[in-house]
């Protein structure tokens, strides 16, 4: 416990901004030196001291039961997308990574991809070119393979167990990524079935989507028509409501 | 010009309901509607309101003559709707500063007219004093028409093969069909990885059916816990039209690392039905009332997948018949 | 000048005694009486902008490639339905305001709907001799919802296509004769016949719209017929004598005021507030779905009760006897629907109140009643909300299943508590008036009482 709170002391004071967001409490970061020592404090407790993964629950650092999937040719597309979308480190193993504030520097972030990239022969970083992709060949791959999760202006949604990301954060690097490791419980797209000229259509829908034609003005988050009943209440009949209650007569009591 | 914007303006007041001006008084000697003090400040709010309408209206047509305006429809709709709001507030503050509310009282109507009751049943009876077999009659008459009735709404069964319900558990797939991608390329064995899931349709067949689509994904072979001999090295077929109410099954969520996350599963967007695509599609989750309809599946030589029969049962949503027979294909 | 043209219509048509009267007929003055109004000049609008959208739209499922000037959707496959609006959206100048303003105004139009129905059942309105008129009501209301549901679906985006999918899985549910029936209206198995979407347009368009002009006209007949209900603000208001403000000159700006004031809401949503964005949506085809599907929201009642019920087929001597979404896509609305169907007249036997009103009741006049509406409110309140669990678990993070299992215990256990929590505020500011009225009277006798002193 002591250790924790030293940690997060630490970090307090070498990064005061990180906390100042309010975000979830994370795990400390310990802010020291090179990609080894970073990934003994931050990582080894669930993925093993060399990538190996730790499959039975085991004590790590701050005193968190550790488990977590091996590491060994993951290669530095996946530490990039984990690390770059506030992924990892995870407070608890078992818990859903979602986006938030990556509590490392850059220097940081590239010397941890690049340790947890020797761990094995894994695929490096893509560097994707959505504007060699056509916005409406993505629209029917996005239809074909995400919409069913990720709602088809991406705006995010449910699967049994777990909250699907909106994609409006979402880099065109970190789509690429994602496309090919499936984070979390999301599906994997191997370079047969979406290839690499899809994805960057793929990636180009994505983009389109974070601003898309909203020809009929205010857009409700493009959600549909449950904003759209919200207004349908809360101004519309509000409004009427109000403009009934000016023309007619009210009881006195 | 202002002259005519003025008997405009004043043509609208007129319109609206406004009485027209008490140019002889003393033509009425007993006045019916009553009297009231005049408001010219109010007269003058009304005036301006209708001029800003008409102002409204004016812009309204200059934005639609616009053959390509960003943010058109909004202007339009600016326009027109505030052009009826403005018109709305003249005609709130005329019914509430320039008309004389009054209040009149009368009495409700009649409730009853025991009277015209009373005739209407004599009418009737009287009419028909010269049947002697009333009761054989009116039914003979009901009967008729009834009948007849039934006669004219059978027309309608044409609207569908509504004595067909047969039709229900046809669907394409039969053995030896391939399976191809939304591009119409084959499938082959090879190409389903494990963790992806993939969209498959009849080789040659209308892909709008309902038994059409298929969601294909592979299972490690030792986690399948039924029907191996229709999952070649792990992968098995769905129909892709959820069991429940008919909507596509989109979803395919899959564990990044097994030990601390739910287990692999098919999903409906529409009310969250969850099915085990390891075990024949069984219901984990939600409210389907009967498993995922499975395909069983073959690899021919070349290594591409082919349907090894139809369905084990109808796909789609279920109706009476659904577990009585076979989906079939002939 | 009035006078000459009402004497050249009277010669004409003899009319000149019924428009006198029709000029002072009495209207009571309350704000809640204008909600059904309200409803009235929606559907005006709904027809006037409904008849500019059939001049553009195409009813045909034949499927073509699109190339027109939307160009995120080029080259995409769809049927012409849905090139037609997607068409009327972005190539017909106004024509994106006159849908928008259409759909808001369908939308608008059942909330109207619903709050005069509520207006109606606080008050006891519906009580004999306004039965009829009641009934004819709640079919409208039925007829909206219908009608509203075709006019989404018939666009053939994809949520149209989710919405057809699962309003063809209610239909074949119901148990014995829901296959045939299914059959029958789709013209063959799912997505249907060709000639399926010709219907849904005829539906839509005409059979449906004279329905509801025709219920329409004889609920306007009947109300004015039976005079309007009011409520007792005076020794002057009796169940035989009405007061209020007559058509002209009083209520005429009021309702024209209502009228423009209601359009006027309805056209600026419908150029500032974006509403089912279909070119976003995409076209539908039987094999896609997309996360997050909801119908308009009066028909959300029905998707919160189709995501409650259990996983369970009712299964007879190998005969699915009652496939599943029958409880919540058709028992739910048939239960809610009869009731209303059926108030007046289980009113009636409850209470052996067999005589005429022309007197409303204020909501704490009969607590009983206004308990019952508002435990029925919620409940259906409960479930339209259990709809959103997803997206509420999206926002929040509050467990979809929890939340499910949540509202099944909510929708049986609130609205009892609703009903009791309901009948004790209203007992209770009941009592509260009597004590201020014999407050106000001894106040008034000590007044009295010091003058004569």
């Amino acid at each position: 416990m002591r250790v924790a709170v030293l940690a997060a002391l630490a970090v307090a004071l070498a990064a005061p901004p990180a906390f100042a967001d309010s975000g979830p409490p994370r795990q400390g970061v310990v802010n020291i030196g090179g990609g080894a020592s970073l990934y003994a404090a931050n990582c080894s407790s669930c993925h093993g001291p060399a990538g190996e993964g730790v499959r039975n629950t085991r004590r790590g650092a701050g005193d968190v039961p550790g488990q977590g999937p091996p590491l060994r040719n993951v290669g530095a597309r996946a530490a990039d997308f984990y690390l770059r979308t506030g992924y990892m480190p995870l407070e608890n193993p078992g818990q859903q990574p979602s986006r938030s504030k990556v509590l490392f520097s850059e220097q940081e972030l590239r010397a941890l991809v690049k340790y947890v990239a020797s761990f094995g022969s894994g695929p490096g970083i893509p560097q994707p070119h959505p504007e060699q992709g056509s916005v409406s060949v993505g629209q029917k791959l996005f239809v074909d393979h995400c919409a069913g999760c990720h709602q088809i202006v991406a705006e995010g949604g449910y699967v049994t167990g777990a909250r699907v990301p909106p994609l409006e954060d979402a880099t065109d690097t970190q789509i690429a990524e994602a496309v090919r490791i499936g984070p979390y419980l999301m599906p994997k797209f191997s370079k047969t079935q979406v290839t690499p000229d899809q994805l960057n259509s793929l990636i180009a829908y994505i983009d389109y989507t974070k601003h898309p034609d909203d020809a009929g003005g205010w857009s409700l988050g493009h959600l549909g028509p449950w904003p759209e009943g919200m207004v349908t209440w809360l101004l519309a009949a509000a409004a009427l409501v109000a403009l009934c209650m000016t023309i007619g007569k009210r009881l006195q009591s | 010009m202002s002259r005519a914007k003025d008997l405009l303006v004043s043509g609208v007041v007129l319109l609206l309901g406004r009485r027209g001006k008490p140019k002889f008084p003393a033509e009425h000697e007993q006045r019916i509607v009553e009297p009231g003090p005049p408001n010219r400040g109010a007269e003058t709010v009304v005036l301006v309101l209708l001029v800003l309408v008409a102002a409204a209206a004016i812009a309204f047509m200059v934005i639609f003559s616009f053959e390509r305006l960003a943010h058109q429809t909004q202007y339009l709709g600016l326009a027109l709707g505030g052009a009826f709001v403005l018109l709305a507030a003249a005609c709130v503050v005329i019914a509430h500063k320039l008309i004389v509310t009054e209040e009149l009282q009368e009495p409700y109507p009649d409730l009853e007219h025991p009277q015209e009751i009373a005739e209407i049943d004599q009418i009737v009876d009287e009419s028909g004093s010269r049947f002697t077999r009333k009761r054989l009659v009116r039914m003979a008459g009901l009967g008729a028409i009834g009948t007849l009735g039934l006669a004219m709404i059978t027309p309608a069964l044409s609207l569908g093969p509504a004595f067909a319900t047969q039709k229900l558990k046809w669907t394409p797939w039969k053995r030896g069909r391939r399976l191809v991608d939304s591009e119409g390329r084959p499938l082959k064995a090879t190409d389903v990885e494990e963790g992806s899931f993939y969209t498959a349709y009849p080789e040659g067949a209308d892909r709008e059916l309902i038994g059409s689509p298929l969601v294909v994904v592979r299972v490690p072979e030792n986690e399948l816990k039924s029907r191996h001999d229709w999952a070649p090295s792990g992968v098995v077929a769905f129909s892709k039209i959820c069991t429940h109410a008919g909507c596509a099954i989109s979803l395919y969520r899959k564990p990044t690392f097994a030990p601390v996350e739910p287990r692999p599963a098919l999903v409906c967007p529409c009310h969250y039905s969850t099915f085990d695509p390891a075990d024949g599609g069984k219901v984990i989750f939600g409210p389907a009332g009967r498993a995922l309809p499975q395909l069983p599946l073959e690899v021919d030589g070349e290594g591409y997948l082919r349907a090894k029969g139809n369905f084990d049962e109808p796909i789609g949503p279920s109706w009476w018949g659904v577990r009585k027979g076979k989906a079939y294909s002939s | 000048m009035i006078r000459g043209i009402v004497r050249y219509v009277d010669t004409r048509s003899g009319g000149a005694p019924f428009v006198k009267k029709a000029l002072r007929y009495v209207f009571p003055d309350h704000w809640s009486f204008l909600l059904g109004e309200v409803a009235l000049y929606v559907f005006m609008l709904l027809v006037a902008t409904g008849i500019y959208l059939t001049f553009f739209f195409d009813d045909s499922r034949s499927m073509t490639v699109y190339h027109g000037s939307y160009v995120p959707l080029h080259g995409a496959s769809m049927s012409r339905a849905y090139e037609s609006v997607v068409h009327l959206s972005f190539d017909v100048r106004a024509g994106l305001l006159m849908r928008q303003t259409h759909h808001w105004a369908a939308d608008v139009f059942v909330a109207a709907i619903v709050m005069h129905l509520l207006r109606v059942l606080l008050t006891g309105a519906y009580r004999k001799p306004r039965d009829l008129t009641y009934i004819g009501g709640v079919t409208m209301l039925v007829l909206a919802l219908l009608e509203g549901y075709l006019g989404y679906s018939m666009v053939d985006d994809l949520l149209s296509g989710m919405g057809l999918a699962i309003g063809y899985s209610v239909a074949m549910s119901l148990p014995l004769i829901g296959g045939k029936l299914a059959m029958l209206l789709w013209g063959g198995p799912y997505p249907g016949s060709p000639s399926f979407w010709p219907r849904m347009y005829i539906a839509h368009v005409l059979i449906i719209p004279i329905l509801i002009g025709l219920v329409l006209s004889m609920h306007l007949l009947l109300v004015a017929s039976r005079h309007h209900t009011q409520f007792k603000k005076s020794p002057r208001e009796t169940e035989r004598q009405v007061v209020g403000v007559p058509t002209f000159p009083g209520q005429a700006p009021r309702s024209l005021g209502l009228m423009f004031g209601t359009w006027g809401v309805l056209f600026l949503l419908g150029g500032l507030a974006q509403i089912n964005p279909i070119w976003l949506w995409g076209p539908y085809h039987v094999g896609d779905a997309t996360n997050g599907a909801q119908p308009d929201w009066y028909l959300g009642w029905l998707i919160g009760a189709l995501r409650l019920v259990p996983s369970f087929d009712v299964v007879v001597g190998g005969y699915t006897l009652v496939p599943n979404p029958f409880w919540g896509g058709a028992l739910f609305p048939l239960i809610v629907i009869g009731l209303l169907y059926l108030w007046p007249w289980l009113e009636r036997k409850l209470s052996g109140d067999e005589a005429f009103h022309n007197l409303l009741e204020r909501p704490r006049d009969n607590p009983r009643r206004t308990a019952t509406v508002l435990a029925l409110l919620v409940w259906v309140f409960l479930v339209f909300m259990a709809g959103s669990a997803d997206r509420v678990y999206v926002f929040l993070g509050l467990s979809y299943s929890h939340q499910i299992w949540g509202y099944r215990a909510a929708v049986i256990v609130v609205p009892i508590l609703t009903y009791f929590a309901a009948r004790r505020v209203c007992r209770e500011l009941l009592a509260g008036e009597v004590v201020q009225e014999l407050h106000e009277q001894a106040k008034s006798e000590a007044v009295s009482g010091e003058v004569s002193a």
